[in-house]
């Protein structure tokens, strides 16, 4: 931009001129009573100029599935590293409850992710190219290269009993192993590059949480995996997911609240409205799945079962949040104007 | 691997074309824009763009944004003249309204009313031509009083008001279309190559690759390509590469009356950009400012710029849009540290927990 800063335009409108001006900033917003908590309190609101108030991006045109993807993704991954460690330790009912339930989330995760593409037909066209700029197609790599080994241990798992003789079926129990392994060791690529996915966008609300989304992500992935192994398996077994889980779901707690409180004007979004209400629940979820955990999931079986269900759909709530999250700061100009606008003035005062 | 962020002298190079012809694009001096709307006609015409509700029987809105009822840039339509009407003259002009009454700017009456709607409509509003007034929808409506949107009215202007209420006036039209970034948000997140950087330098989308993902609608700091309904893919502005390859300029350039849209080489329409806002300064129009035009901006300058006589959001631009692909290598890296937490944490744990 090289125009002059607008507090130095010359006055040669005139006096009325300037007062009128001052009502054409009714393009913009000055303030706006609000109701909170019953009393009607005027929320001060960042001045700022748009078109009729239009949105300047494209809100996000994913549906649900996606963020229902987030979830699930995450609790692929976060199974799949304890089904591994469960197979490596001698831990045959975790082993086997986590490896089927990765495969069941990365299902759900295949099918949420096709149905919501425009032209579902098309899914292959992710396959024609990799691309290091585009996470979504660096992302189709890693759940590929995920799928095959958490697909491959799974299957293992379902062999009925009266194939397990043929040689199929031993070379599969052989190859179990070393597949479930590569599983684990692609694991964290999936937890984690959902991050990137999101934070790679134009959109506000998940722009502007570059730096901790992948550490709540990641978190919550491992807080639903380990809380999957504690639903599923036996209070003896369950003792590294329990501890996975604990872990996963502190850091989640903690990188989320940092992430709040790092965000500027776009913290809006995630404190206010319909995403605030989940993600106090996810919060609360989370906490109360953390303290069960700690406190009574290796005495009681139906303790960390609650625990392990708490902590799923605290983590589910979590990506839901974070989703919507960004969907409601495309909505609004403001978040897109004023932060770019202070950037600009800031330029213009330097110069 | 080609640059991610800032000026780049050779786009078409850098996207892998050899012996390429020069960059073109779009000068967009909304200074002598009239608001005819030629350029979307045009555009529609020539491209078989079709009309945004193509499959629900009606093709026109009204928006009750002035006379915009396109509202914005989008799948159906790839250029979008925008009208904002100010209590202002530009430059030394004169508004022509000497000793007739003009009564005050409808717009904020306009804007207030369309506002907190267009907040409660799907996507926000961002959908094309989203209507700011319920449609269809039962509402107790019979009880609501009719509310002033501001529309044009059939009365002189300041008739019911008076000569005391008076302002200067000024109408902003400008026609807003993809900007072709040098650094594209929508190309670099393309997760099948449909999206690709074509030996003009420009942007395009492949229809019969495109399988709808919808990465390019977030991943566009101006908010332009989108997916279309009822077909699924992503469509935007082509800058008319097939008229391009045949030496002919875009529809739409063609089509504009004024040469408020200009189109050509790049180098060459900074240059023209240039002068046309030192001409406009000596005029007196210190407001005028180039949008887009600066290679050092956030998305290595626009290959569609504009001249703009107020700030770049009055028009429903953004004032300073970056690529996100600035922040790719910074995002991948934190990615990496939590990727690596998180496998510690497995293996943390099962070591700790020993063998059984």
């Amino acid at each position: 931009m090289t125009g002059p800063d607008p507090a130095e335009l010359p006055s040669d409108a005139g006096g009325s001129a300037a007062r009128s001006a001052e009502m054409f900033q009714g393009v913009g917003r000055r303030g706006r009573h609000r109701r909170r908590g019953g009393e009607p309190t005027v929320v001060p609101e960042a001045e700022f100029r748009s078109y009729y108030g239009r949105p300047v991006l494209k809100a996000p045109v994913w549906e649900w599935k996606i963020a229902a993807y987030l979830f699930c993704g995450g609790l692929a991954a976060g199974s799949s590293v304890v089904a591994a460690g469960a197979d490596l330790t001698g831990r045959p009912a975790l082993r086997r409850s986590s490896r089927l339930g990765a495969l069941g989330a990365l299902l759900a995760s295949m099918y949420f992710l096709v149905s919501d593409l425009g032209r579902p037909a098309r899914f292959h066209h992710m396959l024609r190219v990799l691309k290091p700029t585009s996470p979504m197609s660096v992302g189709t790599w890693i759940l590929s290269a995920f799928g095959a080994g958490a697909g491959a241990a799974a299957v293992e798992e379902m062999v009925p009993r009266r194939w397990r003789r043929t040689w199929p079926a031993r070379l599969l129990r052989r190859l179990a192993r070393p597949l479930g392994i590569s599983a684990a060791a692609t694991a964290p690529g999936v937890a984690s590059y959902t991050a990137v996915l999101l934070s790679h966008t134009a959109v506000p609300g998940w722009n502007q949480v570059r730096d901790e989304l992948p550490f709540v992500f990641v978190g919550s992935a491992a807080a639903s995996g380990g809380g999957f192994g504690m639903l599923c398996a036996p209070v003896a077994e369950a003792g590294p997911a329990r501890a996975f889980a604990a872990v996963g779901a502190a850091g989640e707690l903690l990188a989320s609240r940092v992430m709040e409180h790092r965000l500027g004007l776009v913290g809006e979004v995630y404190r206010e409205g319909h995403v605030g209400r989940l993600r106090k629940a996810s919060e609360a979820l989370t906490a109360a799945g953390l303290a069960g955990t700690l406190l009574v999931a290796h005495r009681s079986r139906v303790g960390a079962a609650a625990s392990g269900l708490a902590l799923l759909a605290g983590s589910a709530l979590q990506r839901f949040g974070v989703f919507e999250a960004g969907v409601a700061s495309t909505k609004d100009p403001k978040y897109v104007v004023v932060p770019q606008r202070q950037r600009v003035d800031a330029r213009n005062t330097a110069s | 691997m080609s640059r991610l962020y800032g000026p780049l002298d050779d786009v078409a190079g850098d996207a892998g074309h050899v012996e390429h012809p020069p960059r073109v694009g779009f000068f967009t001096d909304t200074s002598v824009c009239i608001g005819c709307k030629a350029c979307e006609v045009a555009c529609k015409e020539w491209n078989a763009v079709p009309s945004r509700n193509e499959n629900d029987g009606a093709g026109l809105d009204l928006l009750g944004m002035s006379f915009d009822n396109t509202g914005m840039l989008g799948a159906d339509s790839w250029r979008h003249v925008a009208f904002v009407e100010q209590p202002r003259r530009t430059g030394h002009q004169e508004p022509g309204f000497a000793g007739l009454p003009t009564g005050p700017s409808g717009i904020p009456e306009t804007a207030g009313a369309v506002e907190p709607r267009l907040q409660e409509a799907p996507r926000g509003g961002s959908e094309l031509g989203t209507n700011p007034l319920p449609t269809g929808a039962p509402e107790p409506q019979e009880l609501r009083p009719t509310e002033n949107l501001g529309m044009p009215g059939f009365s002189r202007p300041g008739d019911l008001t008076g000569a005391e209420s008076r302002t200067d006036f000024r109408w902003l039209m400008a026609s807003d279309v993809c900007k072709h970034c040098t650094h594209a948000g929508c190309l670099d997140v393309c997760p099948t190559g449909a999206l690709f950087r074509t030996e003009f330098g420009t942007v395009v989308v492949q229809q019969d690759i495109c399988n709808g993902c919808g990465y390019c609608v977030s991943g566009c700091p101006y908010g332009v390509i989108d997916r279309r309904q009822h077909d699924g893919r992503a469509n935007k502005c082509t800058l008319c590469y097939d008229r391009l390859g045949d030496g002919l300029e875009p529809a739409c350039a063609k089509a504009c009356p004024t040469d408020s849209i200009q189109f050509g080489e790049l180098d060459e329409l900074r240059e023209r950009a240039d002068r046309r806002l030192a001409q406009l300064h000596d005029l007196g129009v210190s407001e005028a400012r180039l949008y887009g035009r600066d290679p050092d901006d956030g998305v290595g300058g626009d290959g569609a710029f504009f001249l703009l006589l107020d700030e770049p959001e009055v028009y429903g631009l953004p004032p300073d849009p970056h690529v996100p692909t600035r922040d790719a290598p910074a995002m991948w890296k934190r990615a990496g540290q939590a990727a690596a937490a998180f496998l510690l944490a497995g293996l943390a744990a099962f070591v700790a927990g020993g063998r059984r």
